[in-house]
C-alpha cells in the first residue's frame, strides 16, 4: 500500500518547494507519493522539469486559491 | 514554572538569556526555574568556519566558554539528554540524572551527514566542523591548480554558503595568483544556481563575469574515487578539489528517541510547538520547516519562544506567532556582501552588493557574542 506525505511549502523562499521535495524524496519509499503545497507559481513548471530528468513521476498538479498541490511519485 | 532547554547552540542561548531577562522577578523569587543542558561546555560561532577554512579566522576566535554567556541565573549544566520521556515531561541525561520539566525546549541542531552519500566524506572537503574547516584549509593551500567543483546536498545549514564558499575560493586563489590555474564547477540542486531567484538572478551575472562554469539541476549520488561525483539525474563533475555542502540530519538523540524522521521534529510553523504536544516548543534547525537552516532562523524563532514562554507566567497565555522571519548576509567577493531578509509572507528583495555590509559581517564576526547572550 502506497502512502502520500504532504510538504506545506506555503510561503516559505528558501530553500523553497523544489529543494523540499527533493530532500522528502530522499525519506520515502519507492512506489510512496509526495504532496507539495506551494504560494510560488514557478514550482508548477520547476517540479516537472526536476522529475521528468530525474526520472520519477509526475502524479497530478491542481490549484486551490493561491495554493498548488502538486502530487509526484518516487519511480525508483 | 520548570523551563527546561535542551541544547546550547544559538537557539536554546538565546532562549535562555532573552527568558531570564523577562522573568528576572520570578527567578528570583523561585516562581521559576531555568535550567539548560548541553554537550559541550564551549559555544561555537559556526559562520566562523568559513574563515578558518582559508585561513582567516583562528580556531581558539571561534569559541566562547557556554557559562559566560549565559545571564548568572540560569542552570547549566554540560550533561546531554540520551532519553526524551515526553509522557512523563522529563529527560534522562549521559550522566544517568533525570530532569523534569514544564515546559520545554529542544534545540540541539543539526550536523553535516556527508556519510549518508557513498564516497563524499573520503574525497571531497567542507567546512562544517573546526577538524573539517582545518582539512578544507591543508588543501586548499597546497591546491595547484584545477577544477574545483562545488557540490549542495539537501537539505544543508547555511542556504549562502554554496554562493560564498565559491566567491571566497575564487579570492583566494586570485590573491595566490593561481586563478589562471583554476577553473569552477559550481553545482546545485534546482534549476538556478541558488534557491532565492532574486539571489540567483545576480549570481548568475557575477559567475559569468569570473568565469565560473555551473550546473543545475544536480544532486549527488555518489563520488567515486578519482572525486568524479555522479548525480541522480544522470550527469558528473569531475574535480580535482571536490568542495563539498554536504547535506544535513537532525541530531542523533533526536533519531534515536523517534521524535522526527532524519533527526528533524515536526512542528507547527507558528506557534512552533512540537505536533502533537502543547508543552514542547522546537527552535533552529531541529525543527522540520520548510524555512532557512541558519543562525538567523533560529534567533528570531527563539525570541519568539522565550517572549511566549514568559508570557504563559505573566499572562496566562502565549502572545505571539513566529512569522517565518530569516535574515541572511551573502559574502558577495572582492570585500563586498548583500544580504537577504524574508518571512512568510514577504519575499526576498536583495540589493546589489557592498563593501559597507561586508564591513558590517565581518563586525558580527564579533558581535554574535552579543547576539547570543540576547543583547543584539
Amino acid at each position: 500500500m502506497s502512502e502520500r506525505k504532504i510538504i506545506d511549502a506555503r510561503g516559505t523562499y528558501c530553500p523553497g518547494p523544489l529543494m523540499e521535495l527533493i530532500a522528502g524524496m530522499k525519506q520515502i519509499e519507492v512506489g510512496d507519493e509526495l504532496e507539495v503545497l506551494s504560494t510560488d507559481e514557478g514550482s508548477v513548471s520547476d517540479v516537472p522539469e526536476w522529475i521528468n530528468k530525474v526520472g520519477h513521476e509526475m502524479v497530478e498538479t491542481t490549484q486551490e486559491g493561491d495554493v498548488w498541490h502538486i502530487v509526484v511519485r518516487k519511480a525508483k | 514554572m520548570k523551563i527546561l532547554i535542551v541544547g546550547g547552540g544559538m537557539g536554546g542561548t538565546i532562549v535562555a538569556n532573552n527568558l531570564a531577562r523577562r522573568l528576572e522577578r520570578e527567578l528570583r523569587s523561585g516562581k521559576a526555574q531555568i535550567t539548560m543542558l548541553s554537550a559541550s561546555e564551549r559555544h561555537m560561532y559556526q559562520p566562523g568556519l568559513l574563515y578558518t577554512s582559508i585561513g582567516r579566522l583562528a580556531p581558539d576566535e571561534l569559541y566562547r566558554d557556554q557559562r559566560s554567556l549565559l545571564e548568572p541565573e540560569i542552570e547549566f549544566h554540560v550533561d546531554p539528554v540520551e532519553t526524551f520521556d515526553l509522557d512523563n515531561n522529563q529527560v534522562v541525561t549521559k550522566s544517568g540524572k533525570t530532569h523534569g520539566y514544564d515546559q520545554l525546549v529542544i534545540a540541539t541542531g543539526s550536523r553535516a551527514a556527508p556519510e549518508t552519500i557513498p564516497g563524499l566524506a573520503e574525497n571531497s572537503v567542507n567546512c562544517y566542523s573546526e577538524a573539517a574547516a582545518l582539512e578544507m584549509l591543508r588543501q586548499v593551500r597546497d591546491f595547484k591548480g584545477g577544477t574545483v567543483g562545488i557540490v549542495v546536498g539537501v537539505p544543508h545549514k547555511c542556504p549562502m554558503i554554496p554562493l560564498e564558499v565559491t566567491f571566497v575560493l575564487h579570492d583566494y586563489f586570485k590573491e595566490k595568483g593561481i586563478a589562471d590555474k583554476v577553473q569552477f564547477q559550481y553545482t546545485y540542486p534546482i534549476g538556478r544556481i541558488h534557491a532565492l531567484a532574486p539571489v540567483a538572478e545576480w549570481a548568475t551575472g557575477e559567475f559569468a563575469k569570473l568565469g565560473i562554469n555551473t550546473t543545475t539541476l544536480f544532486n549527488m549520488k555518489e563520488v567515486d574515487g578519482n572525486k568524479i561525483v555522479h548525480s541522480e539525474e544522470g550527469e558528473t563533475v569531475d574535480a580535482e578539489l571536490l568542495v563539498a555542502v554536504p547535506p544535513h540530519r537532525g541530531m542523533e538523540v533526536i533519531e534515536k528517541n523517534k521524535l522526527g524522521g532524519n533527526g528533524f521534529i515536526p512542528t507547527d510553523r507558528h506557534s512552533l510547538l512540537m505536533e502533537g504536544r502543547d508543552n514542547v516548543y522546537i527552535v533552529g534547525d531541529t525543527t522540520n520547516l520548510p524555512i532557512s537552516k541558519a543562525g538567523s532562523t533560529a534567533h528570531f524563532e527563539a525570541e519568539t519562544v522565550a517572549e511566549n514562554l514568559a508570557a504563559l507566567i505573566k499572562f496566562g497565555t502565549t502572545v505571539r506567532d513566529y512569522d517565518g522571519k530569516v535574515f541572511c548576509f551573502i559574502e558577495a567577493g572582492k570585500e563586498r556582501a548583500t544580504y537577504a531578509m524574508f518571512d512568510y509572507n514577504n519575499p526576498p528583495a536583495p540589493k546589489a552588493p557592498n563593501k559597507a555590509v561586508h564591513w558590517f559581517k565581518m563586525a558580527y564576526n564579533q558581535l554574535y557574542w552579543a547576539s547570543a547572550r540576547g543583547l543584539l
